[in-house]
């Protein structure tokens, strides 16, 4: 397989070796309207369709959500939720995937090197070549995004298509969507552009519109216009402040270089399973939860 | 790169080797250079054609790429469908089943021979293009010789067919439902209606 | 579209996707664009972003459209006309009407007939015996030069402004909540929204589908909505309009060239029976302008079907022959599908062809459908998919439960191509005729339709010029100038609907050069003569394929005017017009309503603009023609004559099955002159067995029943399921996710419940009224779950005018099941 085009990278999983920085490349960022999402699944199906993903035709469990969550093969899902707000109803449909954190708690805890890699235009990607399906990632992110395939152990999520953008296209999904509820650019164009569309929203009684680019996570390279910013979580649970995981923290910060110096894996493991019993901000499946997924999505693609 | 495929119990295995890699490239000795490669571009030679969506009357401005330049030895495959950014009313969107026409094209249930299905059978034969088209002819002018009304009870001419039918496509060409039209009226087959009613 | 031509002239979307954008309020009722066209749905979002626009949707459910909208409102399926009337009713009332435009370019100062009348449900001419309408008494009354009665000042009680405004006065705001249960104050902020739009700089958009068409009334529903458009003075302007959101791709193209029982193309008839020659015909079509200086285009109505015979039968259609007058079938009944399927039910079909279409699961109730196809002697369904009528005599379990042995039918299944292996053009919505090419071969042994149709005819042909038949002469005649006969290209017939000179014609003022010269393409449908001289498949097409090429394939991207229109992108019937009726956007002196968004205008020695004008280019405003070219009385008509079987006004009636009687008109509860058939008169349910009101639609994952063949779609929307709201949930002890039956009187199905509160319990005529929600997309095949046919449960009842099913308002009852049957 050759390599037709690359990106600069700005940090890889378990490297410390400097990144090349003289070149200056742009921040790029998706931002996602809810105030214009129809939730049509086009950007699903634009996902599927250019990442080559397949997943089970699966079942309806009582809701318009499908597939019911992310997988393998699955990348993408429009989440839906019904609330009341005052006496009108309120449909809120929420594009859920990975959301490219400026701090991405995903790379910071893989201790595979070269598995995770953000770009210096902000994507986080995963290279599968190097992931040993540890699962770390799952536990890093305070998004929950990662799902590890039962079919090659490897973890996979939204690549913010990095094939396109290397060479000066937009994500599949951004392309698709019908309402420009997805719009793509410089990070910089599309807080600017939020901006407008905040201004419209207040005039339209959103009072509480607002931008979400958590700062617990340094920002993010994937961001949202709430109609109701003062209540995220009603967007199908969007953690109201996101965070790294304090013991990812840790473990970077601490345990990993002790790690690296020959510790027992086993050991590692151990110290995982010992913080995640504690509070957390971040909502997290445990070990058992994540190797239980695994098991499930057995043939995850078609 | 590494054809390693580690599962997740091999890598707690072989953690020794493992992290002594991990500790190598620590150490600044980094296996590759400071370069991702990104999956590659899939479409960067393939030959790009123009079409229509044929789902709804939006009608969105398709990409279609297929795979070959048209060489005499290859057969082209369409691999991929994108909206075309051209388009003034779709700009390059599309719906879920746009932006899915791929699985259409190559949907396993696509018809790839005539098939034909005799009276009480329990299953399909396939047959030839001569094998069925011929029977069809020879039903069609049966029928119409047979039935054909000339004249209706008060003596006034109709010529008009009323015992053989048609429901024509909605989504064919205008050029497909023309010659459509001058086949069935040519007959004077008049039961005859198309998809608009649904 | 039989609502759209008796009010404005032509039966068509009156403006484009594009134009959308300049509108101030959409309003979405009878449809759900978000869902079934969403990236035409994208201009309503550009309309807000960037024209501050509002989008009010009105729906018996919280649709995907109703997700981004300004205002939402429920209403009971089956009662749009009511609230309609309630808006016509306020507008009056309100005098919230454009005033200029209502007096100019509509008949509202229009006298109508002594002996016109309506009470209790019914309009004048009512023949009890029959069960139809003399319709003679809903015209206009004529002075002694023939040209109708009209009253300016709108006062005469007998003018069609004061009968409308009569008519209405049942309509109050409290008759709208009772019938369409619709809250009072959510129906008056609907009311002043659309009623702000009556300023002459303001404009609304309709956009709508089979929401409104697929009734037993629905070209009236449309029609209530083109009145409220021509009251606010909406229709011909920027981001104005009444927008028929057409279902299936080419589904306008398939209309506009007459695929109808009933039709030729260009919206011209076929004969009826008692037309028994062409001058009978033709002297029935003279169209003569019912008001001075009209220009009643229809007038011209011979050149486009002499030309359309030439095209059809070349040098055996001469002037001798009525221009093979003969040769056309001519009609006692309209044979629609539905009546299709009734002669086939009675054994009076014997053969059957289905053409990239899937009736089994298209038509209402699917054991009536099922039934039938089996006494059929042969089917052919040509397709590139495999269908569930392919398979009607298969046994596919409770699906699908028949006995193969049982069937004596002889099914023939033709392999087509699909859009990527072909070229050809499709008509959109908005009336544009676009190219497109071919990206890779057929698989396997498939073929494209127009072979497979060439071929079946050279095969017909050649019995009957072997072994003669029963009137052989139009089928041995048929013109084929083809150059492969058994494979005629896309682009040769391209050519041929658009038209072509036949014999030259000399320029009568200089004999020495040639007005049109045999064997060039036409330039437009100006040029087509009734002498013979001319053929042209469908005279609106005319333009579509010049001599300057094929303006189809076009693809100019520019927008001068930033109108939305890409007026040189493909091409558009008529004559490139992108806004239908565009005179009606200037006032009496050529000058633009609405100087902001401009479409034409007269420049003081022509009309000139972005757009092509939809008038005579050189007709001063001083000379008083109207907009409405192609009406005889120039103006659109809000009081519609004898157009429609209902009446000359839209009037509520129920659903066939409804969960109340009428409470206008208890005695003549639903429409009086619905399409029903006896013997399905006892296939209808009443309330009392079946208390819930049903609606059938699409989800925007899936289109009809072919996206359940691809992998992608299958996994965004893999199971059928119906939508239940909360509270009829709560009774019936139904959970998310549970099993289900729904039946009607016809059958029954089973699916998932989702359980929501986008539809909600409405209180009607004072009692409570719950909605069952049933999207169509499974069968039982293709990749997504098997599922049972939606059209089990729907009513064999159609339109008055176009006999279109009735699948949004009928009765159901539905159970809990503690497990599917299979």
């Amino acid at each position: 397989m050759s390599t037709l085009q690359s990106l600069d990278i700005k940090r890889r999983s378990a490297t410390t070796a400097p990144s090349p920085s003289v070149r200056e490349s742009a921040e790029v960022a998706k931002l996602i309207d809810i105030s214009k999402c129809i939730g049509c699944k086009a950007c699903q199906a634009a996902c599927m369709e250019w990442n080559d993903l397949r997943d089970e035709v699966g079942h309806n469990v009582g809701v318009y959500d499908n597939p019911a969550d992310l997988t393998p093969a699955s990348w993408t899902v429009m989440r839906f939720n019904e609330i009341e707000v005052g006496e009108n109803l309120a449909w809120l449909i929420r594009k859920d995937g990975c959301m490219h954190c400026s701090e991405p708690g995903c790379l910071k805890a893989c201790p595979s090197p070269g598995a995770i890699v953000q770009y210096a235009n902000g994507i986080v990607d995963f290279i599968s070549e190097n992931c040993i399906g540890c699962g770390y990632c799952v536990k890093g992110c305070p998004f929950n995004i990662p799902r590890i395939s039962a079919r090659d152990q490897k973890a996979y999520k939204c690549s913010l298509c990095s094939d396109r953008v290397a060479v000066g296209q937009i994500p599949a999904c951004a392309k698709a969507c019908p309402t420009q509820a997805i719009y793509f650019g410089t990070k910089t164009d599309m807080k600017n552009h939020a901006d407008g569309r905040l201004q419209d929203l207040k005039s339209r009684g959103y009072q509480t519109a607002a931008l979400y680019d958590p700062p617990g996570v340094g920002g993010t390279h994937v961001m949202y216009v709430l109609p109701y910013g003062d209540r995220p979580t009603d967007y199908s649970g969007l953690p109201a402040n996101p965070r790294i995981s304090p013991l990812v923290e840790l473990w970077k910060g601490m345990a990993k270089p002790v790690a690296l110096a020959g510790i027992g894996l086993a050991a590692l493991l151990g110290f995982f399973h010992y913080v995640t019993k504690g509070p957390n901000e971040v909502e997290e499946e445990d070990e058992e939860k994540a190797r239980a997924m695994a098991d499930r999505e057995n043939g995850g693609r078609s | 790169m590494g054809a390693m495929s580690v599962s997740r119990r091999q890598f707690f295995r072989y953690s020794g080797a493992a992290l002594g890699a991990s500790s190598l490239t620590a150490l600044g000795f980094s296996p590759t250079p400071a370069l991702a490669q990104v999956r590659p571009f899939k479409l960067a030679r393939t030959t790009e054609t123009r079409n229509t969506c044929p789902y709804c009357s939006v009608s969105c401005g398709v990409l279609m790429y297929s795979t070959g330049d048209r060489a005499k030895n290859s057969r082209s495959s369409i691999i991929h469908i994108e909206g075309d950014p051209d388009h003034p009313v779709n700009r390059g969107t599309l719906c879920p089943k746009g932006a899915a026409l791929l699985d259409f094209v190559h949907a396993p249930t696509r018809l790839t021979y005539p098939e034909y299905r005799a009276p009480g059978a329990k299953e399909w034969k396939r047959v030839s293009w001569d094998f069925a088209l011929d029977r069809i002819a020879r039903l069609m002018k049966d029928d119409r010789d047979k039935n054909f009304i000339a004249k209706n009870q008060a003596g006034q001419t109709v010529n008009r067919w009323t015992s053989t039918g048609m429901l024509a496509a909605s989504a064919s060409s205008n050029e497909t439902a023309f010659l459509t039209y001058k086949v069935v009226r040519s007959m004077g087959m008049i039961v005859f209606d198309n998809q608009a009613r649904v | 579209m039989a609502s759209l031509a008796p009010t404005f002239g032509r039966g068509a979307m009156t403006n484009t996707w594009g134009d959308i954008k300049n509108t101030n309020l959409v309003v979405i009722m009878g449809g759900n664009a978000a869902e079934a066209h969403p990236c035409g749905f994208k201009w309503v979002t550009e309309a807000k972003a960037h024209n501050a626009a509002k989008l009010l949707v009105i729906d018996p459910r919280f649709t995907r459209s109703a997700a981004v909208a300004d205002l939402y409102m429920p209403i009971r399926p089956g009662t749009d006309i009511a609230f309609l009337g309630g808006v016509i009713k306020y507008l009056l009332d309100n005098d919230k009407i454009q005033k200029e435009y209502v007096l100019n370019y509509t008949n509202a100062a229009y006298i109508v007939k002594q002996g016109y009348g309506f009470q209790e449900g019914l309009f004048s001419g009512w023949n009890e015996e029959r069960k139809d309408y003399d319709r003679s008494s809903w015209d206009y009354e004529l002075d002694e030069q023939g040209y109708v009665k009209i009253d300016n000042t709108l006062t005469d009680p007998r003018c069609v402004y004061q009968l409308m405004k009569q008519h209405y006065s049942r309509y109050t705001p409290e008759m709208v909540e009772r019938i369409c249960g619709t809250p009072k104050d959510k129906f008056l902020m609907a009311a002043q929204w659309m009623a702000e739009t009556s300023a002459p700089d303001k404009a609304m958009t309709s956009m709508y589908a089979l929401g409104w068409t697929q009734h037993s009334k629905g070209s009236q529903n449309i029609r209530a909505m083109a009145m409220v458009q021509l009251l606010l003075g909406n229709i011909g302007v920027a981001g104005g309009g009444m927008n028929a959101l057409r279902g299936h791709s080419n589904i306008q193209g398939l209309t506009d060239l007459g695929l109808m029982s009933n039709l030729l193309p260009g919206y011209l008839n076929l004969p009826v029976d008692a037309e028994v020659d062409y001058a009978t015909y033709i002297g029935r079509r003279n169209f003569k302008p019912m008001r001075p200086g009209q220009l009643s285009y229809w007038q011209n109505y011979s050149k486009f079907f002499v030309s359309f015979q030439k095209a059809m039968y070349g040098k055996a259609a001469t002037k001798d022959n009525e221009f093979a007058y003969q040769w056309l079938p001519k009609l006692d009944v309209v044979y629609d599908v539905l009546r299709a399927f009734e002669l086939m039910h009675q054994g009076k079909l014997n053969g059957y062809i289905c053409q990239g279409f899937n009736p089994l699961m298209s038509f209402p109730n699917k054991a009536k459908l099922t039934a039938a196809l089996s006494k059929l002697k042969f089917l052919v369904t040509i397709d590139p998919l495999s269908t569930e009528t392919s398979e009607f005599w298969q046994n596919h379990g409770r699906y699908n439960d028949v006995k193969p042995e049982d069937i004596q039918t002889e099914v023939f299944r033709l392999p087509s191509t699909c859009f990527a292996e072909e070229e050809g053009s499709l008509t959109n919505s908005g009336r544009w005729l676009q190219w497109h090419w071919k990206g890779a071969d057929a698989p396997g042994e498939a073929r494209e339709d127009i072979r497979i149709m060439a071929d079946i005819y050279r095969r017909i042909r050649g019995l009957y010029a072997k072994e003669g038949g029963t009137f052989a002469d139009p089928v041995l005649n048929l013109h084929w100038p083809y150059r492969l006969p058994d494979e005629p290209t896309a682009e040769e017939i391209a050519r041929e609907t658009n038209g072509y000179v036949v014999e030259s014609v000399p320029d009568p003022n200089d004999p020495s050069k040639m007005l049109l010269t045999a064997g060039l393409q036409l330039d437009g449908f100006a040029q087509l003569r009734d002498d013979g001289s001319t053929a042209c498949g469908c005279w609106i097409y005319s333009g579509s394929f010049t001599e300057r090429g094929n303006m189809m394939a076009r693809r100019d991207t520019a927008d001068p005017y930033d109108t939305g229109l890409a007026p040189n992108w493909a091409w558009c019937w008529p004559a490139n017009r992108r806004v239908l009726y565009n005179r009606a956007s200037c006032d009496a002196q050529g000058q633009p309503f609405n100087p902001k968004h401009r479409l034409v205008w007269w420049n003081g020695s022509r009309w000139t603009g972005p757009d092509v004008p939809d008038f005579v280019v050189t007709s001063k405003p001083s000379d008083g023609m109207g907009p409405f070219i192609m009406n005889a009385e120039g103006t659109a008509r809000l009081f519609t004559r004898g157009m429609l079987r209902e009446g000359p006004f839209p009037e509520h009636y129920e659903a066939m099955e409804a969960p109340i009687a009428n409470p206008l008109h208890p005695k003549v509860s639903a429409n009086p002159v619905a399409r029903v058939f006896p013997g399905d008169r006892a296939t209808f349910g009443t309330a009392a067995d079946f208390p819930y009101v049903a609606t059938t639609y699409r989800l925007t994952e899936h289109f009809h029943y072919w996206s359940k063949h691809t992998k992608i779609n299958a996994i965004l929307q893999p199971q059928q399921f119906v939508e239940i709201g909360e509270a009829l949930a709560r009774e019936k002890g139904i959970k998310a996710g549970d099993w289900v039956r729904v039946r009607s009187k016809r059958g029954d199905i089973e699916a998932v419940a989702v359980v929501t509160k986008r539809i909600k319990a409405l209180q009607v005529d004072g009692r409570t009224v719950h909605t069952v929600g049933l999207p169509i997309h499974w069968g039982f095949v293709g990749q997504t779950r098997k599922g049972y046919a939606t059209n089990t449960l729907t009513p064999f009842v159609g339109d008055a005018n176009i006999e279109t099913p009735e699948f949004k308002a009928f009765l159901v009852n539905v159970e809990r099941l503690s497990a599917p049957s299979v």
